[in-house]
């Protein structure tokens, strides 16, 4: 496969290394003459001095040839022209767009680039994830990684607080084991309510264990 | 009276900016440098509002939905043409005009259904015109 990609100073050396080894073909354009010199040396592809979104630069490149086109100029427009020259002018049927802000993904594909990402939006979900189970912690894999047993922390804003576990829409094959309530083990039962601050430990199987942690903290996996 | 926004407060943008409001038009003009609102004069009645127009909220608080006319002077080709699409494809703008510098893009987009004006050509033909210098085919002898 051969791949232009615009822009970029050390993601775009990585990015070409990475390509290559795995046998794909890269033409990179870069407006910076030092950025330009200096990939020369580390890398052996062809590199192109000049702006991308210009029509002569990309044809340079071999846009006519190429199977995918890689946007990832600081510049959100610059990153729209490339891949819109790249689909429109060169017939290049896979264009990729870094977008810096989260809204013009939307916009970007609307305007026909195939796929666009935002750094900003993969970074903000990264944290998400990361943030929204600090109450989940403790996950040992049993039995070869067939059984999960997580600790739970019910804060203030789990639904299960104040119900009774038998009434709880628990799936078949999960469990909770145990509660420890003031530091003291309880072993539940069906009539057991759950209480703010129970750190409960919960045995599940990876089919149910998204639902499990679901129910008894609110939160999407 | 129409609800027009204009890019880039520069020469041009200010020029049409202040032009366009005191013929009465009602005008919102958007430049990611306040500095440029310098460059409208005592005519202009409109708003301006200090942002990138390639960030979508900005285009938004400009209220990019209700305008009639979006016209992009910026000095930066891709942006205007970005922008264009934006106001014609997305909010169907019934009239959208982007200023490109370079003939090639300038060519290629009008192609896809943008209303475009490159200065490049257009002062080109007048420098020629202004010359008098006979075509080449006709030329020569």
């Amino acid at each position: 496969m051969h791949i232009i990609i615009v822009g970029g100073d050390k993601i775009v050396y990585f990015l070409t290394r990475l390509f290559q080894s795995k046998g794909h073909t890269v033409t990179i354009i870069n407006r910076d003459y030092d950025d330009c010199t200096r990939l020369a040396r580390s890398l052996k592809s062809v590199i192109i001095h000049g702006d991308g979104s210009d029509p002569a630069i990309l044809e340079e490149a071999g846009a006519f040839t190429c199977n995918a086109i890689l946007a990832i100029t600081p510049n959100d427009q610059d990153n729209l022209i490339i891949c819109q020259l790249g689909s429109k002018r060169f017939h290049i049927t896979k264009t990729l767009a870094l977008v810096n802000d989260p809204d013009n993904e939307t916009v970007f594909t609307k305007l026909g680039v195939s796929t666009v990402f935002s750094i900003t939006r993969i970074l903000s979900n990264l944290i998400e994830q990361q943030t929204a189970f600090e109450n989940v912690i403790n996950l040992i894999p049993a039995a070869g990684g067939k059984v999960n047993m997580t600790e739970i922390i019910l804060d203030g804003e789990s639904p299960v607080i104040g119900r009774r576990i038998k009434d709880l829409l628990f799936p078949v094959n999960s469990l909770i084991t145990i509660i420890l309530r003031n530091d003291e083990p309880i072993v539940p039962g069906g009539d057991t309510t759950l209480l703010e601050n129970d750190r409960i430990v919960v045995m599940t199987l990876p089919e149910n264990h998204a639902q499990v942690i679901r129910l008894l903290t609110g939160e999407y996996m | 009276m129409l609800y027009i926004i204009v890019i880039g407060c520069g020469r041009l943008g200010s020029y049409l900016a202040n032009s366009l409001s005191r013929t009465g038009h009602s005008i919102v003009i958007i430049d990611k440098n306040q500095n440029t609102s310098r460059l409208l004069n005592s005519e202009f009645s409109g708003f301006f509002i200090e942002g990138d127009a390639t960030e979508f909220s900005v285009l938004k608080q400009a209220r990019i939905d209700k305008s009639d006319v979006v016209v992009a002077t910026t000095q930066d080709d891709n942006l205007n043409l970005m922008v264009a699409q934006i106001a014609k494809q997305i909010y169907q703008v019934k009239r959208v005009v982007a200023r490109v510098f370079d003939p090639n893009r300038e060519i290629i987009y009008r192609d896809f259904g943008i209303e475009t004006i490159c200065p490049t050509i257009i002062s080109g033909e007048v420098f020629l015109d202004a010359i008098s210098v006979p075509p080449a085919a006709m030329g020569g002898k």
